[in-house]
Formats: structure tokens, C-alpha cells, sequence
């Protein structure tokens, strides 16, 4: 019957192709990643981003896409070691003045831009003025617009004076990307093609980027700091963290940030996995926090504050959340470096503790178990932004907090919300929050009673005239071990009147397919990446462009 | 009523919504757990005695979660409906009976909703309010409206020359009493149906925003954002993504049979 | 026929003035603006300088003047630069004065959603008519039965459980199709053939996802319309005049039963553009719907009322083109008898 043909034929049309295009399946042979290999230059090198860089001038693009690739792009005068103290990148040297206020760089012989042009200090004072040109829409004009006076003795030479010593002075130094100023002298900085189109002096320069797909960088021969060994570096956007982990499981990427369950809990149970990707674990850059809003009561009273401190167990938010994959802390700084106080530890978890001095501060608990003063209850509301960990965290402190009778509600809000409806505004009790943090232990805009604007980064209000002054000596000492003694005083204070809480450091993951090689193991302070142009994949193990059939 | 039951989509969908009814309204009673209560000792554990459908990332019980997240659902399928068809029905009767000008601007207002695509809309207002329960059913509800102007404009049209409307309006009747009293009892079919329907789609919309992470915000449980954490932990917690998926389309699924058999029921009475 | 053209596209222009209204009124509904997300909350970028991006976007002007200001440059299809994506046009590419041609965002992406969304009409529509007319003329046996159910399962799957699934299993049985992006690595060095294919391939996915609902939806119309059809009186006359069943079904039957088809298809449009967002997410497709989303979440307000705007207007026209479809199909109308 002709029905039956036509059924026939719908079959075959739809479901063969199905069975040819299956027939493309490569098999995988065991190969032994641990061998001896040479190392030599080729190969390609792909990772994952969950966003698409806006603009690879890292001054003007705010989004960490952007400066991910541009930072393999372009170099600034100074960058860190793997021990995280400075070292040359453009500059082979610099001094300090004696009145501590004036710096001189001396930049390395024969640099060049990936155009063949000199990279001169004429570039370096072109980008300077470029980013303190109120004309430009850069977010971080501030550090720069300190220098009181920038000129150039000579081509190699670059000499800046700021207004009184600035201790942060050569950190900031390390992140403003220098920019070429025979191409960039008659552009609009703000709209210039050349953000799509760099042309930088680092490592790799942009091969292709294939909007909403891919961003592929090629090595750049005129690298300043010599010729990288992986020839190719392409990152694919692939917003979605679990399809960038089934394409890591497909060998379709080679490197990415995991979460704590990945690493925990999945990787170990895959031996497949195992066998083809290495998985690292360092300290992250930054740290999550609980915040009080200083001005609002109860959160005045110190006593509450630091009551709630000993409320929280942090031991198991680290092992509910991270899975044990993070660290407590008592100083508002990296584990590790020499910031922390090695005096000071965290407050433990004591709710017992905790009621004694809610009861000081006129709490007491009633019939249902809820703490009262006054007749109202203990009750805020704890904000958080839309990221897994946060909320995480808050409902686990929030489950702690209600056995000890204080009521709390959460409330999750996207970000830019969060910050214009609340944070600005100062229309909030908690907030469970994290700081990036920078390598300098400068945190004047962070602590500094100052700093308390609208939109400045004291939104929780806190105002103390001992941390003033110590912030304020921090930011012109230049001798570090007098730095650290100011700063590990400083951590005192701030433990003490515990606006905030910490919560913990976590550690950043990461898993690398083993057939990159070169990788420093255990991590060095800096992290993995730090050496990153130094990795290299064996010719053997290389991923071909072309799928085979 | 008999014929009812005779009807087989309408009965089986009916099973299946009375079911998720009760489930809703005695979870209570009938959770094992808190469906908050966090236990980072158990977190991730595959279905198993205990845990009937597993435990998700913070260790809480999926069982207990999925029956809160029943409250969430059909509550947010109700009032958005309820919200829809409440305007769909003021416009609609407005443009069916005075016709002219009221007729041409409440058809134009619903031509331009209807051509914007209506996620879009609904994505970008939801974004930029904060999201939560209220201001999901409220969007929804603000989104679907327009389905149901067009039937009750339909039905009045055809209702409105009939005899007794005419003898209604010759005594005097003033326009609000002939609309509800005549006009609204008999075009109950349309309405009736493609509430129901649209209760399906709001559910199954709002599923879609919590997933997104532009729903129900956490704690609260909603199916849409366990599966939120079932995408997170895909390859390894599989329980995470197959229960909330499969009670979303089994509710969706009652209400379309429901709603469908419903046609199939009232149509053939009031067929003129 | 040509009065109705001419009447059914005048008619637009005050859909578009209602259309750009509503997009514009929703925007400031929001209380963020681009500056928030744009320098994050780090500690190295000040209010000032913030406060000197938010003037030089003209974010501080009252809210009339910045509906009138859009609408003139609309009006002549500038519309605008993306805050977020920096300075890229938001719908057609620039050239500037070395000759350097920066592509707009939805240049880039609505060919994409568009090839998705025809691809799924293409598939609706042969499908769902094979299986709606399959289960017509098989009424209530097992396959009108099961067809119905598929059709009712289809109606009431999420859309994005469904895309779970699918990348579990695919996830599961690695390589057996791409589960992200448009295409392979290398894909420039395959021949055209081959190209052809491994997109496809990337696309399986994707279009499987976005046109399961609309499927099951068509295929339940164009059952129930032929059943309606397959009923009437001059079928059976037809079929008292001898003529062969299936000559029958597919002929004069189905004739009759594609014309309401066009208008529903035209009206499941916006539905298509919309529901793109999810499966785009997932599998990582840089189309209009992936965009749409990421510029909601980045507040970058030129691409969202752009997105609005043209989508609307896309939706627009796809209802002409099936109202003039219906009209040039139903000779009724074309002869001018029927309006």
C-alpha cells in the first residue's frame, strides 16, 4: 500500500543518516602520558570561556574574558614571579628615589612590537597619558592619576613622581597593559578597531576570533620575552559549565576551572578520566565573607557581631560548600603570603559562646527559642549574588544561625541589582559577598572611613581612627618588613571588631589534560599559569585540526 | 457527568492533576524531611531507602524538595492563569460587545503582544524586576492574556445576535448585566478550556525561569532549579535531573489531557 | 489581492510604533544601569570614573528624550553600539576609514537563529503532516493512539530537560554528535561537502530541541483538521465516484487541510524565535536567543530593545508572509471574494 511505502521512505531518510554520521567514532587507543617526551614548539592549546571577550584592551574592557586574552597579548613594565615578587617584563630594572617619591624604570634592550616597530618609553608615557585622559572610559584611571609627573629622559628610560610616596606604586605598574603608540596616536581609544585587532609585544598575538565561537591566538616571534612552545592557543566559548566538562571528557579541551564535586567526587570515580587529565589544586586570589551593614542595628553593637562570629561553623561551611577544597582565615589576605598575621586565628565555633553575649547585649530567647530584646526578634535578611557557591554558603549559615534562635531569611539577586538596589543604596543587613584581591596589601578603599561613598567600595560603613592611620602609613612605607608589621596590626583590629565575618579561601581547581606538558608541580605561589608560556605539547600526544574519518 | 468519565484524555488527565493536587497540599505531612534541612554528610547520595530520591549538593532530601516544589508549581500555574484570564476576560467582553473603536485598540494592543516574542518579553522584564514567585505569576500572567481576549471576543460575537440578548437589551438591561449575565455563562467553554491549557503552559514556563535562574530563588524549592543542580552535576548525579524533569511533564501532561478532553466534552453541546 | 497587500503592510507601521513603545517602557523598568556590570565590583575602579562613563552613554537624560532620540535613529536603522560587547554595532556591520568592517551582533547572530528556525519549520511541517495525517486516516487504532500520545508526551516535555537528557546520553557515549558549538576544529580545511555536514551535525541537537513542541502541537491541528475534513460531504462524494483512497487523502483532503496550517505555522513564529534562547545556552550556538539572554543579564540595553525590535518585526513579517501564503493559496481570497 502506498501509506506503507511512505512510511518506508520516512524511515530510511531520517534514520540512516543518523547511522553514517555515527560511523565517523574514533576509538582511543591507552596512551601512557607519564614518558619522557622532547619538548619542541607546535601543537594547540584549547581552553574554555564562559563569556566572549568585549574588548582586548584591558583599560576599557572591565569583563575577565577580555584581560585573559589580552594578558597573553600585551605586557605591562613589571609582572610577578612564581614567588610572587616583582620581576622585569618591558623594564630590566628600576629605582626607587631617595625621598621614596619618584620611580625609574629602565626598559630592555632591542624590544619590539609583533609588527617589527620598537617598543620604546614613548609607548609607556603614551599609555599612560592614555589611561588618566578623562576622555577615556576606563574604570581604573585612579592609581595613575597619582603620578603627579611622567616623562621619558630617554628611549629607554621612563620616570614617574608621584605626589607622596605610593607604596602600591609598582603593583599597579604590573597590570597596565602598554600599548603601541605608532598605531594608536591618531585613534579614538574608545572606539578604535584596534580592540578587535591588537597588536601587541607579548607571547601570542590574535590569530582569528570567530564571534560567538572562538578566540585563537598564534605565537608571536617578536615576543619579547622569547618565542613560546605552544604554537596555538584557542578558547572556545562555551557558556555552559557542564557541556565545558563533557567536552573536557571528549578531549575537545584541554584545560578548565572545575568545581569542588568535579574534583572530589567525579574525577575519582572515573578512571578514564584519570588516566588522561591531571587535576591541580592551588590557593585562590581571593575570599568569602559575610558582611554586616555597620550602620544598621543590631549590627552596630559589636558584641552581635562577633556573637554571630561564634555562631558560624566554618569548618563545615568549607566542608559543605568546597567539600574541604578551601581554608579559614583571619587576616584579609591571600593564605601564604606574608600580609597574614601568623598571630591570629579564626574565631572557633562556640554557640554557647555565641548566646553569652547576645545575652550581654540584651538577647534573650522566648518561648519558641527565638532571641528577642525588646520584644522584637533577632531577624535580618542575608543578600547574595547569583553564584552557586554564595548561595551555598548562605544557607548552610543560615541553618546554623536559626539553631541558635536568630531568624534569617535569604534573598538571591543578579548583580547588577544587587549592587545599584542595595549595596549603594545601603538598603541591607548582610551579605555574603567575596574580595578579589590584589597582590599589594594596600586596602584603603576597602576599610578606610573615607572610602564610604556612594558606589566606594566601605559600603559596610566601617569607621576605625586606628585602621585609618595604619592604612594610611601603609600606603607610604616602602620598606617591607615595616609594611608587614603595619599590616598584620592591621588584621588585628580588624579581627577584633569583626565587621566581618570570614568565611574561607578557597582554592582554585584545575584540571589539564596530561598531554600538556611543562606544568610546575606543586604549584608555586604564583599559581600554575604563571609559567604558562613554558608549556609545551609533545609532537606524539599533539590534537589534530582535521577530524579523520 | 457520566460522559465524563467516559472521556478517556479528560479522565486521565484529572487522575494525574488530582494526584499532584494531593501530593501539594500534604506535603507537610507527608515529607520525610525539612526540605531545607542541610546535612553535608549526605550530600549527593543516589536514591536509596533513605533518601527516596536522592539528596542534592547541600545534602537536602530531593523527595521532600520535589513535593514543596509541587506548591511552588501549581501555585504559580494558578494565579497566573487567574491573572490572565481575568484581563483576557475584561477585554475580551469589552471588545466583543461594544465592537467599533473599544474593539479595533483592544485587538491592536493585543496584535503588537502577540507579535513580540513572548520568552523574550518575559526574560527581559523578570531580569530586570527582581525575580521571585510574585513577580513570575505576575509576568505570566501579563504575557498570556491575549489567547483568551480573542475567544471571549469570538463567542460574544456570534452570542451577541442572539434573541435574547437582543429581548435583553430592547428592556433596558444596562451593558454590564446583559455581559454577565447573558453573554459570560455561554462562553464558558473557551474560557474553561484554555485556562487549563494554560495552566500547563505556566508551569512549564516557570520551570523554564527557575532553570534559567530567574525564578524561584533559593532556598525555596521549585522543580525548575533542582534541575538547575541536576545540569551542575550531570554527569554524576543523574537523580537530580530525572524526577523534577519527569514530574514537570507529567503535570504538564495532565493539564493538556485535561484540557484537551474538556474540548472534546463541552464542545459537541455548544456547537451552533 | 493587491489592496490586501497593500492594507495588510500599512497596517505595520503602527504595530511597530506599539511594539517599540512596549520594548522601551520595559527596559526602564529596570533599576540597573550598564555601569554596574561593566566595572564590576573591584576595588581598582572609582566612582568617578564611573560616574563619567554613565554621562558619556547619555544614561543621565530624562526618559522621553531617550525614547525620542532611539526612535529618530531607529527610524534610519542605527541602533546604536552594544554597551557590553564594546562598541560593536548592534545590528549592522561598520566600515571605518582604513577599511577595518566591524560585524553587527545581530548580523552575526540572526542568520544563525534563522537557519535553526527555518531548518525546525521545515522539519515541523513535513513531519507533523505525515504523522497528523497518518493518524486521521488511522483513527483510533494503535497508531492513532500512539501517535497521540508522542504528540501529547512532545506538548509536555521541557524543552531544556529534554537538552539535559540529551547531553547525558551523548555526554555518556562520547563523540557520537558535537554536543557544543557551530563547528569542529579545522572546520576551514574540510572540503564543502564535508563542511555541510559537520554543521549539521552541530545543529542536530539544537533544532531536535527547539521544534519538539511546535511538532506536537501541528501534528495534533493537522490531525484534527483532517478528521474534520474526512468527514465532509464532498469527500464522500469523491470516494461514491471511485476515486483511489490514497489519491483521496493526500490530494483533496490535505489541499484543504494545508491552508490553516500556513496561518498556524505563521503564528507559532515568535514562539520559535523565543523559545531559542534555552537550547541555544546549552549547546553553546551564538544565535539571537544566546545573545538576547546574555544581554539581559549585562543590562546592555542597545541590544535588548534591538533584539525586541527586530524580532517583533521578524514575527511581522512572517505573519505576512503567511497571510499572503493563505491568501495566494485560497482562491477565494485571491480572487477577491472573501477578505
Amino acid at each position: 500500500m502506498k501509506k506503507n511505502v511512505l512510511f518506508f521512505n520516512f524511515i530510511v531518510i531520517f534514520i540512516l543518516p543518523l547511522f553514517i554520521i555515527s560511523c565517523s567514532k574514533d576509538t582511543s587507543e591507552v596512551i601512557d602520558y607519564s614518558k619522557e617526551f622532547e619538548n619542541s614548539f607546535g601543537g594547540n592549546l584549547i581552553n574554555a570561556m564562559a563569556g566572549e571577550p568585549s574588548n582586548l584592551i584591558a583599560m576599557i574592557a572591565g569583563d575577565s574574558a577580555s584581560s585573559a586574552i589580552a594578558g597573553n597579548i600585551f605586557n605591562s613594565l613589571v609582572k610577578y614571579d612564581e614567588n610572587l615578587n616583582y620581576a622585569p617584563d618591558l623594564a630590566e630594572s628600576w629605582k626607587i628615589s631617595n625621598n621614596q617619591k619618584t620611580i625609574t624604570f629602565k626598559l630592555k634592550n632591542g624590544l619590539q612590537w609583533a609588527d617589527g616597530i620598537p617598543l620604546t618609553s614613548a609607548d609607556v608615557l603614551f599609555t599612560w597619558k592614555l589611561i588618566t585622559n578623562p576622555n577615556t572610559r576606563t574604570p581604573y584611571a585612579s592609581d595613575y592619576q597619582l603620578v603627579k609627573k611622567a616623562s621619558t629622559p630617554d628611549p629607554l628610560t621612563f620616570k614617574v613622581t608621584y605626589e607622596s610616596s605610593y607604596a602600591p606604586a609598582l603593583d599597579t605598574w604590573t597590570s597596565l597593559h602598554i600599548l603601541p603608540k605608532h598605531i594608536l596616536k591618531d585613534e579614538d581609544i574608545n572606539n578604535t578597531f584596534f580592540s578587535r585587532k591588537p597588536t601587541g609585544s607579548s607571547f601570542y598575538k590574535l590569530d582569528k576570533w570567530i564571534s560567538g565561537q572562538q578566540v585563537t591566538l598564534k605565537a608571536n616571534n617578536k615576543s619579547v620575552l622569547g618565542v613560546p612552545l605552544i604554537e596555538k592557543l584557542i578558547s572556545r566559548i562555551i557558556p555552559d559549565t557542564s557541556s565545558q566538562f563533557l567536552e573536557l571528557t571528549a578531549d575537545n579541551i584541554d584545560v578548565m576551572n572545575i568545581n569542588p564535586i568535579q574534583y572530589q567526587r567525579v574525577f575519582p570515580a572515573r578512571k578514564d578520566l584519570q588516566q588522561k587529565i591531571a587535576l591541580y589544586k592551588e590557593m585562590g586570589n581571593g575570599y568569602t565573607y559575610l558582611g554586616f551593614n555597620l550602620k544598621k542595628p543590631p549590627f552596630n553593637d559589636i558584641r552581635v557581631r562577633q556573637a554571630l562570629n561564634y555562631a558560624i561553623d566554618k569548618d563545615e561551611v568549607i566542608k559543605g560548600v568546597l567539600l574541604g577544597l578551601g581554608e579559614p582565615i583571619s587576616s584579609p589576605y591571600k593564605p601564604g603570603t606574608r600580609w597574614i598575621n601568623p598571630n591570629l586565628s579564626p574565631y572557633p565555633y562556640k554557640p554557647s559562646k555565641a548566646l553569652e553575649l547576645l545575652q550581654e547585649a540584651g538577647f534573650k530567647k522566648n518561648n519558641d527559642g527565638i532571641l528577642m530584646k525588646n520584644g522584637k526578634p533577632l531577624k535580618f535578611e542575608i543578600i547574595t549574588n547569583q553564584n552557586k557557591q554564595r548561595e551555598m554558603t548562605a544557607v548552610v549559615i543560615q541553618k546554623r544561625l536559626q539553631d541558635i534562635g536568630v531568624d534569617v531569611s535569604i534573598r538571591v539577586i543578579e548583580w547588577a541589582s544587587f549592587v545599584n538596589r542595595f549595596i549603594k543604596t545601603g538598603d541591607f543587613d548582610v551579605v555574603v559577598l567575596g574580595w578579589s584581591l590584589s597582590l599589594d596589601p594596600d586596602q584603603y578603599n576597602i576599610w578606610h572611613s573615607s572610602q564610604q561613598g556612594p558606589g566606594q567600595f566601605n559600603f559596610l560603613g566601617y569607621s576605625n581612627k586606628n585602621v585609618d592611620k595604619l592604612l594610611e602609613l601603609g600606603r607610604e612605607e616602602l620598606n617591607i618588613s615595616k609594611r608587614e608589621k603595619i599590616y598584620h596590626k592591621f588584621s588585628k583590629y580588624l579581627l577584633e571588631d569583626s565587621p566581618i565575618i570570614y568565611l574561607y579561601a578557597g582554592y582554585s581547581l584545575s584540571a589539564v589534560h596530561k598531554r600538556v606538558k611543562g606544568i610546575k608541580k606543586p604549584a608555586p605561589p604564583a599559581g600554575i599559569y604563571h609559567n604558562n608560556y613554558n608549556w609545551f605539547i609533545p609532537k606524539p600526544l599533539r590534537r589534530n585540526e582535521i577530524s579523520e574519518r | 457527568m457520566s460522559i465524563f468519565f467516559k472521556n478517556p484524555l479528560a479522565l486521565s488527565g484529572l487522575i494525574i492533576i488530582l494526584t499532584i493536587l494531593i501530593a501539594a497540599l500534604v506535603a507537610p505531612i507527608i515529607a520525610p524531611y525539612d526540605p531545607n534541612f542541610i546535612n553535608i554528610n549526605s550530600i549527593l547520595l543516589p536514591p536509596s531507602t533513605n533518601h527516596l530520591m536522592g539528596t542534592d549538593g547541600l545534602g537536602r532530601d530531593v523527595f521532600s524538595r520535589m513535593l514543596y516544589g509541587a506548591q511552588i508549581s501549581l501555585l504559580v500555574g494558578f494565579v497566573a492563569v487567574g491573572i490572565a484570564t481575568l484581563i483576557g476576560v475584561i477585554l475580551g467582553s469589552l471588545a466583543g460587545f461594544y465592537r467599533g473603536w473599544v474593539d479595533s485598540l483592544i485587538m491592536r494592543f493585543v496584535d503588537i503582544m502577540l507579535s513580540i516574542p513572548t520568552f523574550f518579553l518575559i526574560l527581559a522584564v523578570i531580569a530586570f524586576l527582581t525575580p521571585s514567585i510574585w513577580n513570575i505569576m505576575i509576568v505570566i500572567g501579563l504575557t498570556s492574556w491575549m489567547g483568551v481576549t480573542r475567544l471571549v471576543r469570538a463567542e460574544f460575537f456570534s452570542l451577541r445576535q442572539r434573541e435574547y440578548v437582543l429581548a435583553a437589551e430592547t428592556m433596558g438591561s444596562n451593558h454590564f448585566s446583559i455581559i454577565i449575565k447573558h453573554l459570560l455563562p455561554n462562553s464558558l467553554t473557551p474560557i474553561i478550556v484554555s485556562s487549563v491549557l494554560g495552566i500547563a503552559s505556566a508551569v512549564l514556563v516557570e520551570s523554564g525561569l527557575s532553570f534559567l535562574g530567574l525564578g524561584v530563588q533559593a532556598p525555596t524549592a521549585s522543580w525548575g532549579n533542582i534541575l538547575t543542580d541536576g545540569k551542575e552535576y550531570i554527569q554524576f548525579a543523574w537523580w537530580l535531573s530525572l524526577f523534577p524533569g519527569l514530574a514537570i511533564l507529567i503535570t504538564v501532561l495532565g493539564y493538556n489531557l485535561l484540557g484537551e478532553g474538556l474540548r472534546d466534552i463541552l464542545d459537541p453541546k455548544n456547537k451552533i | 489581492m493587491i489592496s490586501y497587500l497593500i492594507k495588510r503592510i500599512l497596517w505595520m507601521i503602527p504595530m511597530l510604533i506599539g511594539i517599540s513603545l512596549v520594548s522601551f517602557f520595559i527596559m526602564h523598568l529596570a533599576p540597573g544601569d550598564v555601569t554596574s556590570s561593566e566595572a564590576s565590583f573591584n576595588p581598582k575602579a572609582s566612582e568617578e570614573s564611573r560616574q563619567k562613563l554613565r554621562e558619556l552613554y547619555n544614561l543621565d537624560k530624562p526618559v522621553i528624550i531617550q525614547y525620542g532620540l532611539w526612535v529618530k535613529r531607529i527610524a534610519q536603522l542605527d541602533f546604536g553600539n552594544s554597551f557590553a560587547s564594546h562598541q560593536k554595532p548592534v545590528l549592522w556591520e561598520r566600515t571605518d576609514k582604513s577599511g577595518n568592517v566591524t560585524k553587527g551582533l545581530i548580523q552575526e547572530s540572526l542568520p544563525i537563529t534563522l537557519m535553526i528556525n527555518l531548518l525546525g519549520i521545515c522539519i515541523i511541517f513535513s513531519i507533523s503532516i505525515f504523522l497528523g495525517t497518518l493518524s486521521a486516516v488511522r483513527q483510533n487504532t494503535w497508531v492513532d493512539r500512539s501517535i497521540t500520545l508522542f504528540v501529547f508526551i512532545g506538548f509536555a516535555i521541557p524543552g531544556f530537560w529534554l537538552a539535559l537528557l540529551l547531553m547525558y546520553w551523548t555526554g555518556v557515549s562520547n563523540q557520537w554528535l558535537p554536543i557544543s558549538g557551530l563547528h569542529s576544529l579545522g572546520y576551514q580545511n574540510l572540503s564543502n561537502f564535508d563542511q555541510f555536514t559537520d554543521l549539521l551535525k552541530h545543529l542536530i541537537l539544537p533544532v531536535s530541541i527547539s521544534s519538539l513542541s511546535g511538532l506536537a502541537g501541528i501534528s495534533l491541528y493537522v490531525r484534527n483538521g483532517m478528521l474534520d475534513i474526512l468527514h465532509q460531504d464532498f469527500i464522500t462524494t469523491a470516494r461514491s465516484k471511485g476515486l483511489k483512497e490514497s489519491k483521496i487523502v493526500f490530494i483533496h483532503a490535505l489541499k484543504n487541510a494545508i491552508l490553516p496550517l500556513i496561518t498556524i505555522v505563521g503564528l507559532s513564529i515568535p514562539g520559535l524565535i523565543g523559545g531559542s534562547v534555552i537550547a541555544e545556552s546549552i549547546f553553546a550556538i551564538p544565535g539571537m536567543g544566546k545573545l538576547f539572554y546574555d544581554s539581559v543579564l549585562m543590562r546592555d540595553f542597545p541590544v535588548i530593545m534591538g533584539i525586541l525590535t527586530i524580532g517583533s518585526f521578524l514575527t511581522l513579517i512572517g505573519n505576512l508572509l503567511a497571510d499572503i501564503g493563505y491568501a495566494w493559496a485560497d482562491p477565494r481570497v485571491r480572487k477577491g471574494l472573501v477578505k
